[in-house]
């Protein structure tokens, strides 16, 4: 499997595309004091949630070439342990979210010792399997309120203090979380790890060839995106006060695939920039009509097909 | 016939059978790669060649028999860990990361003997240090002015190299040189036994090979392969002499030359 193949992104585009995108979000709550500020805080929220989901499908995606189609699993995982952590009265932040992160972990290592010995399609339809496994357990479990789901009757407290509460200051929490995830990722695809992972996507025989474990640095990758996902869920849960098996759907899992190939696949800006870009464009279209899916499908193959890199690789182009 | 080293071998094949179906595909096959010595495997096409390959490299088990490489065995050890054991390969279609520059290639290639795959965190100091290292190697295939170009961009025969410096770079035991003369042309070729013969006695290395002036002008020892067996392996002109009397008895079975 050679993989999703990717231009080097222009340094220009990786300084730039991360920078303005941090600026605008970290400036969005001054200047929703404007307009709705309740609404564009919650939808900010949102969106950096999702962008640390899809940055964390980013990893394995276009760095480990393996296309998972069941990532959304790992944000019910989350999402799940902070609300039956918040029921259980302890849904503090320093013990929910390790907790959060934990679960994601085994679900992704056991299940990724299964999955990552497949290649192409197996491995999507094998990700897609384990994740619907897990949304129909999800909805049996009547004591968390099924497939209802189960409404959380509040937000985790930060060492006690109820610093989720208010909209802007669990809109800063998500900021920071999503620049240390984003920063650490950046580390991460710099690292020895990262490149032999990059490399073993575009030749495994080669890197085994070399002395590379090429299975056990697959795994190590997806359980490392799993666990972030899981955070993302975790976050999700927290914003919604809300938590359902709809969380892990396949659909979930297919819009983390579009934001990721809409943004451009193995460069984590990119990843960032689909999560924005796909969300608001949702926003916008749903608002204009409810046909939107009609338009929104279009779009998304049109810059797939024009930027092979998505939206960064049109700007790398632009550049060039 | 040449003296023989007295030294043990780095690799020994010894009494490889595996059969596709009724097919045996390799029948009983023994030999061994001493230290230093290029050791070369010829056989016509349908030989045998490219299954005893991947038993020697792990992508397929044996039947039957042992791979003992360093005087350990090996056989029921995947790719990777025989290659942390000693053996590095080149492959019969060039093999490297197209991305990476030619110098981060060698770098990968030097990575798991220093112990630093799973390392999470970029490390400068240590890149500088392999960097150095990997430079020499390229430096010894001739690609010392092309160390930051793409592999993707080099010119087949500059990839042939690189992957000649990948195998090089963590000093193996023994080296498994998989046709590298296949789809090079005569100029390119003979650069390649030059670099080859260049590099003889770094270390140990099985040459398999259709180019006969290739094995010829390198081989310490030649074995042949026909129909899953050694039928002939000894030294070059004893190989030679052998593969022309049964040419005359036999017919173009074995007539390789």
């Amino acid at each position: 499997m050679t993989g999703p193949s990717r231009q080097s992104p222009s340094r220009a585009v990786a300084i730039a595309v991360p920078l303005l995108i941090f600026a605008a979000l970290a400036l969005l709550p001054l200047a929703a004091g404007f307009g709705p500020k309740s609404y564009i805080l919650s939808l900010g929220a949102r969106v950096m949630i999702f962008a640390i989901a899809a940055i964390s499908l980013d990893l394995i995606l276009g760095y480990g070439g393996m296309v998972s189609f069941g990532h959304a699993a790992f944000l019910g995982i989350g999402g799940y342990a902070a609300g039956m952590l918040i029921d259980g009265g302890r849904g503090d932040m320093l013990i929910a979210l390790p907790v959060a992160m934990l679960a994601s972990a085994i679900f992704a290592a056991a299940t990724g010792y299964v999955s990552i010995r497949t290649k192409g399609v197996a491995f999507i339809m094998i990700t897609l399997a384990f994740a619907q496994m897990i949304y129909f357990f999800a909805n049996t479990l009547s004591a968390y309120g099924g497939s209802d789901g189960m409404t959380l009757y509040a937000r985790s407290t930060l060492a006690g203090m109820p610093l989720l509460k208010g909209e802007t200051a669990f809109y800063y929490v998500v900021l920071a979380l999503l620049l240390a995830a984003f920063l650490a990722c950046r580390s991460l695809v710099a690292s020895p790890f990262g490149r032999a992972l990059s490399a073993i996507r575009q030749n495994p025989a080669r890197m085994a060839a070399m002395g590379y474990d090429v299975d056990r640095i697959r795994l190590v990758a997806y359980t490392l995106s799993g666990t972030l996902c899981g955070v993302a869920g975790f976050l999700l849960a927290n914003q919604a006060e809300f938590v359902s098996p709809s969380y892990m759907a396949w659909q979930r899992s297919g819009e983390l695939i579009a934001m990721v190939v809409l943004g451009g696949m193995g460069t984590l800006h990119g990843a960032l920039l689909g999560a924005v870009a796909f969300l608001a464009l949702e926003e916008i279209l749903a608002d204009l009509t409810p046909y939107w899916r009609l338009v929104f499908g279009p779009l998304l193959i049109l810059v797939v097909l024009a930027g092979r890199g998505g939206l960064v690789g049109l700007l790398d182009r632009r550049r060039g | 016939m040449r003296p023989t080293s007295p030294a043990a071998p780095v690799l020994e094949l010894a009494g490889l059978t595996r059969s596709f179906g009724s097919l045996r595909v390799s029948d009983a096959v023994s030999l061994d790669v001493r230290p230093g010595e290029i050791h070369a495997l010829i056989g016509p096409n349908g030989a045998g060649k490219t299954t005893l390959i991947h038993q020697i490299s792990g992508l397929l088990r044996p039947d039957a028999g042992r791979v003992v490489l360093g005087g350990e065995d090996v056989t029921a050890l995947p790719p990777h860990a025989r290659a942390r054991r000693g053996l590095a390969r080149t492959f019969q279609i060039t093999s490297v990361i197209p991305d990476a520059s030619a110098l981060d290639n060698v770098v990968m290639a030097l990575r798991p003997a220093a112990g630093a795959i799973f390392r999470f965190r970029p490390d400068p100091a240590e890149d500088r240090r392999l960097a150095a290292e990997a430079a020499e190697f390229l430096e010894l295939v001739g690609l010392g002015a092309r160390t930051t170009i793409p592999a993707a961009s080099l010119s087949h025969g500059e990839r042939r190299g690189l992957e000649l410096a990948m195998a090089l770079a963590p000093q193996p035991r023994v080296l498994l040189l998989d046709e590298p003369m296949a789809g090079t042309g005569r100029e390119e070729s003979l650069r390649l036994v030059a670099t080859l013969a260049g590099l003889k006695g770094r270390c140990a290395m099985l040459l398999v090979e259709h180019d006969m002036h290739a094995v010829f002008s390198l081989a310490d020892r030649v074995s042949v392969l026909v129909g899953g067996r050694i039928v002939a392996s000894g030294a070059p002109d004893h190989v030679r002499n052998d593969l022309q009397v049964r040419a005359a008895y036999l017919g173009d079975e074995a007539a390789l030359c």
